[in-house]
C-alpha cells in the first residue's frame, strides 16, 4: 500500500531546487514596481475560462491553486494543498490549509474548489478549460453542451477543509495536474455574476487585482493577507498591453518596460537581442512546446511500413532548419516528450531522428520505397509555411522522395479533414502541455480514443502500459511506464518529432531575479526590482 | 446651401447600409474559425465553441446574422466584439487616439507641405526648390515601415528626443509628434509637390500679372490671390487624406505601439471578428463621407465660381 503523496515530492524538490522560495519571502529589497510586457486577454479573466497566454500570465500572479510548479524544476510544490493523498490512485483526499484568504477577505474553504470545478466542467458553461476535468468521474454527464446534470460525482466536501475528488480510471499524476490556472478556487461572489467577475477577478494568490484599461493595461498590486509560500517581491505588477511583438520590444529598449515575454523575431536574426541587451539581461530556456509531423497509414497505405517513416524522418536535417528558419530559437528534438517535463528520457527517438541520408535511402529502399508526391500539410494562419517547405526540401534532397508543403486556410480546417480521414502524406502538429508531466505528451495524443489522437494510433500493448502507469504506486513507476509507453511509439513512429521550443525573455536594467517557468512565461512574482 | 447639406446627409444612408452590409458579408464570408486560437495550441472544447457559436449567431444564415446585428444597430448598439467588449466604447477610445494622430499629421503635413511647395514653386530652379525635389523624391520611395523604425530608432532609442512608444491608452501629444511626422511624410511629399506646381502655374497666369500692374504687394499677391486659386486641389487631396490617415495607418500604429483604429481593424479581420470590424469600419465611411462634403463646401469658400446649389 503506498501512498502517492505529492507532499513527499515537493520535499524532495525543495531540498534540490535550492532557497529561490524562501528568498521570496523574506527578500528585504522587496517593493518597486514591474512593468511588464502584455496582450489582450482572449476573455474575461476567469481561470476557468482562459487557456492562452494573454489571459493566463495575469491569472499567474492572481491565482493560487493546491499545487504550485517550481519555476527552476517543474515540480510541484504543495501551494493551497497542505496534502494530497490517495492509496488507489484513484480516490484522492485533499487537505487545504487553513487560513488562507481570497481577496475579498473571505476564507479559502474545499467548497470554493469543488463549486469552481462543478462550475467549469459544466457544459452549458462553455469554460476553455472544461476538459481538465475529464478524469474525474461523472465528467461524461456534465460536459455535454446540453448537459442538465451540474455536478461531478467524483467531488464531494469532506469538511471546510478536506474533500474527495473520484477519477474513473487510476491517474497517478493526478496530484501534478493540479497547478493548473483551471483548479484554482472561486470565492462565493464568483458565482453570483461570473460575467461582472471576469472583469473584476478575485482569487486567492500573491497579487490582488487592482484595474483594467483594455487595450491598455492591467495593474495588480501585492495581497497584504497572504498567506503562502510563493509571495511576490514587487509591490505592483502593470501588464502593459500591445499588440505588436516589436513594439513590446522597443519598449524594453526604451526602458519603458522590465520584461518581455517573448523576443520578436525580428530580433532573434544573428542574435541581435544579445547585443541590444548585453549580458544577464536574457534568458533562453526550453519550453514545453513540442513540433512533430504525424501521419494516419491507415489513410495513406503509402506510408504503412515502418522503415519509410523512419527514412523520411531520417532525412530531415533538423539542425539547419533550425538554424536557417528559426535563428536556433527551437532545438532538435530527439523524442515525443519534452525535456522540461517530469518523467523526460532523453534520446528516445535514438538514430532516427539523427539526419542520415545513407542510412534513409538505405531504409526507404528496405521499405518498398515511396511512389509519387508526399503532401505535407499545414495551416495557413500560423506562420508555418517556410519551415514545412524547408523540411519537404531535406526530404526531396536526400532521399528523392517529391515532397510538397501544402498550405490549408486554418488549424481548425485541417483538424476537421483529419476528422474525416482525408488527410494523406504528412500533416504538421504541435503541442504544449497543460502540466509538465510525461504523460501529458502521450495520452491525449495517442490514447486510441484521444481528443488528439489525429493518426489512427490504436495499440494495445501502448493502452495497457498506460493504464499500468496510471495505477503505479510511485511517481518513479509511473514515469518509468511511461516511458515505456514512448518507447512504443518510438517503434510505430506514427508521428515524426521534429523540435522542443526555446523561451527567450529578454529584461531591463531594473530588475533581478527572472527566471522563467516550465510554461515558458518569466516568474513574475519572483522577480525583484533592483 | 443648407438644402445643399441636407439632401448630401440623406444620401449618406443607403451608402452607409449598403457599404456596412458588403463589409459584413466580405468578413464572414472569408474562410476560417473564429474560435480559432482563442484556446491557445490545441481546439477549444465543444461546449465552448458551441456557446461561443450561439452568442454571435454564427449557426445562423449570413442575412439573419445581419438582421439580427443591423437591429442592434438601429436601436444604437453597436453590439459587442469577440471578446465581450462594447465595441462602440472601443472605438470612441481608439478613434481619439487615432483621430490626434490623424489630425496631427494633417496640421505637419499641412503647414509644411504648403510652405515648402510655395517657396519651391515661387524660385523653380533655385536652391529651395531643388532641395524640394529631392527631398520628397527621397521620402516618396522609402517605404513608410522603414521611415518608421529609422526615425523610432535614432530620434527614439538613441538620441532619445522623443519617445520612442506611443502605447497606453491615452498616450501624451508630446508622444504622438514622432508617429505624426512619420505618418504625414508621404502625404507631405505630395502636397508639397502638388503646391509647386500649382503655384508656379499660376504665378504665370493672367490674374497675378493684373495684380501687378495694379502695383499690388508682393506679398498680398502671393498670400491671397495665387494661394487660394492653388489651395483647391491640395485641400482635395487632404480631405481624402483624412480618411486615409484615420483607417490606414496600421503600420505606423503598429511600429509605435498605438492602440488606435488601424490595427482595431486588422486584427478584426484576423480573428473574423465581424462586429469589430463593421462598427470601425461603418465610422470610417462616415468620416470619409463627411469630409467629402466638407471638401466640397470649402471648394466655394476658396474660390466663389464654384457653387454648390
Amino acid at each position: 500500500m503506498a501512498i502517492a503523496s505529492i507532499s513527499a515530492v515537493a520535499l524532495f524538490a525543495t531540498a534540490c531546487g535550492g532557497s529561490s522560495d524562501s528568498d521570496s519571502t523574506s527578500g528585504g529589497t522587496a517593493g518597486g514596481e514591474i512593468i511588464s510586457g502584455g496582450c489582450n486577454p482572449e476573455n474575461p479573466l476567469v481561470a476557468g475560462n482562459t487557456a492562452e497566454t494573454c489571459g493566463g500570465d495575469v491569472l499567474d500572479v492572481l491565482t493560487a491553486k493546491l499545487i504550485h510548479y517550481n519555476p527552476e524544476t517543474a515540480e510541484p510544490e504543495n501551494d493551497i494543498a497542505e496534502s494530497i493523498e490517495t492509496k488507489d490512485n484513484q480516490t484522492f483526499t485533499v487537505k487545504i490549509k487553513k487560513g488562507y484568504k481570497f481577496h475579498d477577505g473571505t476564507e479559502v474553504l474545499a467548497k470554493n474548489f469543488v463549486d469552481a470545478w462543478n462550475y467549469t466542467a459544466f457544459g452549458p458553461n462553455g469554460q476553455q478549460g472544461g476538459y481538465f476535468f475529464e478524469p474525474v468521474e461523472g465528467f461524461k454527464e456534465v460536459s455535454d453542451p446540453k448537459s442538465k446534470v451540474k455536478e461531478l460525482t467524483g467531488l464531494k466536501v469532506v469538511d471546510d477543509l478536506t474533500f474527495t475528488i473520484k477519477t474513473t480510471t487510476p491517474v497517478s499524476n493526478l496530484p501534478l495536474r493540479l497547478g493548473y490556472t483551471a483548479f484554482a478556487p472561486q470565492p462565493d461572489s464568483f458565482f453570483d455574476d461570473p460575467e461582472a467577475f471576469g472583469k473584476k477577478p478575485v482569487a486567492a494568490g500573491p497579487y490582488k487585482f487592482d484595474s483594467w484599461e483594455e487595450n491598455s493595461a492591467i495593474a495588480v498590486s501585492k495581497f497584504d493577507d497572504y498567506s503562502g509560500d510563493f509571495g511576490g517581491n514587487a509591490d505592483k505588477i502593470t501588464f502593459q498591453i500591445f499588440q505588436d511583438a516589436d513594439a513590446e520590444y522597443t519598449a524594453l529598449l526604451a526602458g519603458e518596460i522590465d520584461v518581455v515575454r517573448q523576443i520578436p523575431p525580428s530580433a532573434l536574426i544573428d542574435n541581435k537581442f544579445q547585443t541590444d541587451l548585453g549580458d544577464g539581461r536574457y534568458l533562453e530556456k526550453e519550453n514545453s512546446t513540442f513540433q512533430f509531423v504525424g501521419m494516419n497509414y491507415n489513410v495513406d497505405p503509402k506510408l504503412k511500413n515502418v522503415k519509410v517513416r523512419q527514412a523520411i524522418s531520417m532525412a530531415i536535417d533538423r539542425p539547419t532548419i533550425v538554424k536557417q528558419i528559426f535563428n536556433d530559437a527551437y532545438t532538435p528534438a530527439t523524442g515525443w516528450v519534452s525535456p522540461v517535463v517530469d518523467g523526460y528520457k532523453a534520446g528516445a527517438c535514438g538514430e532516427y531522428c539523427e539526419f542520415n541520408p545513407e542510412k534513409a535511402k538505405q531504409l526507404l529502399g528496405e521499405g518498398g520505397g515511396y511512389d509519387g508526391k508526399l503532401t505535407l500539410s499545414y495551416n495557413g494562419d500560423g506562420g508555418h509555411k517556410e519551415w514545412t517547405q524547408a523540411v519537404c526540401n531535406s526530404v526531396k534532397k536526400s532521399i528523392g522522395i517529391d515532397c510538397v508543403a501544402t498550405p490549408s486556410v486554418d488549424f481548425k480546417t485541417i483538424l476537421t479533414k483529419l476528422g474525416k480521414d482525408e488527410v494523406k502524406g504528412l500533416f504538421r502538429m504541435g503541442w504544449v502541455m497543460d502540466y509538465p508531466s510525461i504523460e501529458n505528451y502521450l495520452s491525449p495524443i495517442y490514447g486510441a480514443t484521444a481528443s488528439s489522437n489525429y493518426y489512427g494510433y490504436d495499440n494495445a500493448e501502448f493502452q495497457k502500459t498506460m493504464s499500468e502507469a496510471g495505477a503505479a504506486e510511485t511517481p518513479e513507476e509511473a514515469n518509468k511506464l511511461y516511458q515505456q509507453a514512448e518507447g512504443l511509439i518510438a517503434k510505430e513512429f506514427t508521428t515524426i518529432p521534429l523540435w522542443y521550443g526555446k523561451t527567450i525573455i529578454g529584461w531591463s536594467d531594473k530588475v533581478t531575479e527572472v527566471k522563467a517557468t516550465p510554461f515558458g512565461s518569466p516568474d513574475l512574482a519572483a522577480m525583484k526590482v533592483k | 446651401m443648407g438644402k445643399y447639406i441636407v439632401r448630401r446627409l440623406l444620401q449618406m444612408i443607403p451608402v452607409v447600409i449598403l457599404s456596412t452590409f458588403l463589409i459584413y458579408a466580405m468578413v464572414f464570408a472569408m474562410p476560417g474559425d473564429p474560435t480559432a486560437g482563442k484556446c491557445g495550441e490545441r481546439p477549444c472544447p465543444a461546449a465552448y465553441i458551441e456557446k461561443f457559436n450561439a452568442k454571435y449567431h454564427l449557426d445562423e444564415p449570413l442575412p439573419v446574422q445581419y438582421g439580427y446585428y443591423a437591429k442592434n444597430v438601429i436601436q444604437g448598439d453597436l453590439g459587442e466584439n469577440q471578446y465581450g467588449r462594447p465595441v462602440a466604447e472601443e472605438l470612441s477610445e481608439r478613434f481619439t487616439v487615432t483621430a490626434k494622430l490623424a489630425v496631427m499629421a494633417l496640421i505637419f503635413e499641412g503647414v509644411i507641405g504648403i510652405l515648402a511647395g510655395v517657396l519651391a514653386g515661387l524660385r523653380k530652379g533655385g536652391f529651395i526648390d531643388n532641395l524640394v525635389l529631392i527631398s520628397t523624391l527621397f521620402v516618396i520611395s522609402v517605404p513608410i515601415f522603414v521611415t518608421g523604425f529609422a526615425a523610432q530608432y535614432f530620434l527614439g532609442l538613441k538620441w532619445e528626443i522623443f519617445p520612442a512608444l506611443a502605447s497606453g491608452k491615452d498616450p501624451s501629444l508630446f508622444a504622438l509628434i514622432l508617429p505624426a511626422m512619420v505618418l504625414g511624410s508621404t502625404s507631405l511629399a505630395y502636397i508639397a509637390r502638388l503646391m509647386r506646381s500649382n503655384i508656379s502655374d499660376n504665378i504665370k497666369s493672367d490674374y497675378v500679372r493684373t495684380a501687378k500692374a495694379k502695383g499690388l504687394k508682393k506679398g498680398r499677391i502671393v498670400g491671397v490671390h495665387t494661394l487660394r486659386n492653388s489651395l483647391i486641389p491640395v485641400v482635395t487631396f487632404m480631405g481624402y487624406d483624412f480618411g486615409a490617415l484615420l483607417g490606414g495607418a496600421i503600420v505606423t500604429e503598429g511600429i509605435f505601439g498605438i492602440n488606435g483604429v488601424g490595427g482595431y481593424i486588422f486584427t478584426g479581420i484576423r480573428n473574423r471578428d465581424g462586429i469589430a470590424v463593421v462598427g470601425a469600419v461603418t465610422a470610417l465611411v462616415i468620416v470619409y463621407l463627411l469630409m467629402n462634403l466638407l471638401v466640397d463646401l470649402l471648394y466655394g469658400a476658396l474660390d466663389p465660381r464654384i457653387s454648390n446649389d
